[in-house]
């Protein structure tokens, strides 16, 4: 049902965890449809310095999010807010149809919390 | 335990067909070319082999005659000739129907698709623990009530209904009674003449027979309209040469089961009752779905806070352990599970659900093995997710 790379990060998901004085903030999803996630992100010289999820739901929730959270690591903020859902599911190798809808949504947390970021630059947090 | 050894704990979805089942057909293979229809002898000793098997699935279920069980190609066929047919045959005597809210979809859509007829069909509310309402049943039957079908036990949640105390409610307002009993034949004993059933539903898998056989009795003297209209096979009810083979091996594979009930179920429920208390005892905020002891033998449902059963299950397979979850994301839908939310459940207290159903081969060392790794699983999962209280992530 899912490829290798999907079970490999589902197995050692990277940059799990969160940031307690993080720049930014973003959760999609909620609990009642079985996934959400929540991404944390640091912010130097307009690059996402730092990065980190959580996530509540099925194997494919799970792994998106450790997926994008390694894609965006490193990059500018103009480069992440490119990053899309189709990339993610691109970069493992391919979701189930079914999963392509309900649970791919880190890219939207990465961008919730880019939004965050953005919205709050420059005031003390 | 290594890797290697995999323990199969998803008894509801799928048996494998026990060995003595198989080679009960060996004595018959080459000279089984007959037709059961046929007069020559090849025929009627296909005949006869098909007759026998007709016996122990009547035996089974304590049938007053053979002549009462119709062999279909699986529960789900059973289920859609017994409500369709009985409705469509009926339908002079009244347009009502009452089921469940916890049915298998093998009984809801047909009386969904039935409404689309014009027939009123009342889904009953369950309790938290599954037990059909009775109080609503009662009010609910008219005399336009025709039938009511309802499960014996229902597969995910293991609750067993009291089939007794429902037939008598029904059959004092002259409705037919249904049961759809594919997920308990085997496991229980299911007696149709004490429970005063008048339709069963009978699978052949749910104990170790082959899949795409299934039987449905129907008691002497209920009329129903046939859904496969042919050559006149099972006395004009389905027609269509026999299965023989798949029946001959059912045949034998309802013979074991009852043979072999009472000291099996035993042993399950003990094995249940130790993967209940080891599952659920050193989690916190962990649950039993459906009732505690009026459930089947091999059920044991329970439900984990914070956390979605998928990746339960991942993590499970992973180290080597096949279970099953009525959570959303195994499902082509993305709802949960119907029963989980009739017996109460909001989705994320449904979607955390897991199911172990086990079987002859399952052993205790097997349980032990499953309640030994499940906390890790749990405290890895709740570590992941931000749904997680913070006083359990130390």
């Amino acid at each position: 049902m899912y490829s290798e790379k999907v079970m490999e990060h589902f197995r050692n998901p990277r940059n799990m965890g969160e940031i307690p004085d993080a720049h930014g903030v973003g959760t999609v999803g909620n609990p009642v449809c079985g996934d959400m996630m929540t991404v944390y992100i640091k912010v130097k010289d307009n690059r996402i310095d730092d990065i980190r999820f959580k996530t509540f739901g099925c194997g494919a929730a799970i792994a998106t999010s450790s997926m994008v959270t390694e894609l965006a690591k490193g990059k500018t903020l103009e480069e992440a807010k490119k990053i899309g859902r189709s990339d993610v599911a691109d970069s493992l190798g391919g979701l189930p149809k079914v999963k392509m809808h309900c649970s791919n949504l880190a890219a939207d947390a990465l961008h919730a919390a880019i939004e965050d970021y953005e919205k709050h630059k420059g005031t003390k947090r | 335990m290594s890797r290697a050894k995999r323990i199969y704990m998803d008894h509801a979805a799928g048996r494998p067909v026990d060995a003595r089942v198989i080679e009960a057909m060996s004595p018959y293979v080459g000279s089984l070319c007959g037709n059961p229809s046929s007069i020559h002898s090849f025929g009627q000793e296909a005949r006869q082999a098909l007759e026998e098997a007709r016996t122990k699935v009547a035996e089974l279920i304590n049938a007053e005659s053979k002549e009462v069980i119709f062999f279909t190609s699986g529960a789900t066929e059973s289920n859609n000739m017994a409500i369709k047919g009985v409705a469509r045959r009926n339908q002079h005597q009244g347009r009502h129907i009452i089921t469940s809210s916890i049915e298998h979809m093998s009984v809801l859509n047909p009386c969904k698709f039935l409404m689309t007829k014009g027939f009123r069909v009342t889904f009953l509310p369950v309790d938290q623990y599954g037990f059909v309402n009775l109080t609503s049943l009662e009010k609910e039957l008219t005399s336009e009530t025709i039938l009511v079908s309802t499960m014996y036990a229902n597969g995910e949640i293991g609750t067993i209904q009291p089939i007794k105390e429902i037939s008598r409610i029904v059959h004092r307002k002259k409705a037919y009674l249904h049961v759809d009993a594919a997920a308990a034949n085997g496991q229980v004993p299911i007696d149709v003449n004490d429970e005063d059933i008048d339709l069963l539903t009978i699978s052949s898998n749910d104990m170790y027979g082959p899949k795409g056989v299934g039987a449905l009795y129907i008691k002497k003297g209920i009329r129903l309209e046939p859904l496969i209209h042919g050559g006149g096979q099972e006395r004009g009810l389905r027609s269509g040469t026999e299965n023989l083979l798949g029946i001959v091996r059912f045949g034998k594979a309802a013979e074991t089961a009852k043979k072999e009930m009472p000291i099996e179920s035993e042993r399950l429920k003990k094995l249940r009752d130790k993967l209940i208390k080891g599952l659920l005892d050193p989690v916190p905020h962990s649950f039993l779905n459906g009732h505690p002891s009026k459930r089947l033998p091999n059920n044991a449902a329970v439900r984990y806070s914070f956390i979605e059963g998928e990746s339960i299950l991942l993590d499970l397979d992973m180290k080597g352990v096949a279970a099953s979850s009525g959570s959303a994301c195994t499902a082509k839908t993305l709802e949960p599970s119907h029963v989980l939310r009739a017996i109460g459940l909001k989705h994320e207290e449904a979607h955390g659900s897991l199911l172990f159903t086990l079987g002859r081969q399952n052993t205790e060392e097997e349980v032990d093995y499953v309640i030994r790794i499940m906390p890790d699983i749990v405290k890895r999962l709740r570590g992941m997710s931000p749904l997680t209280p913070k006083e359990l992530m130390e």
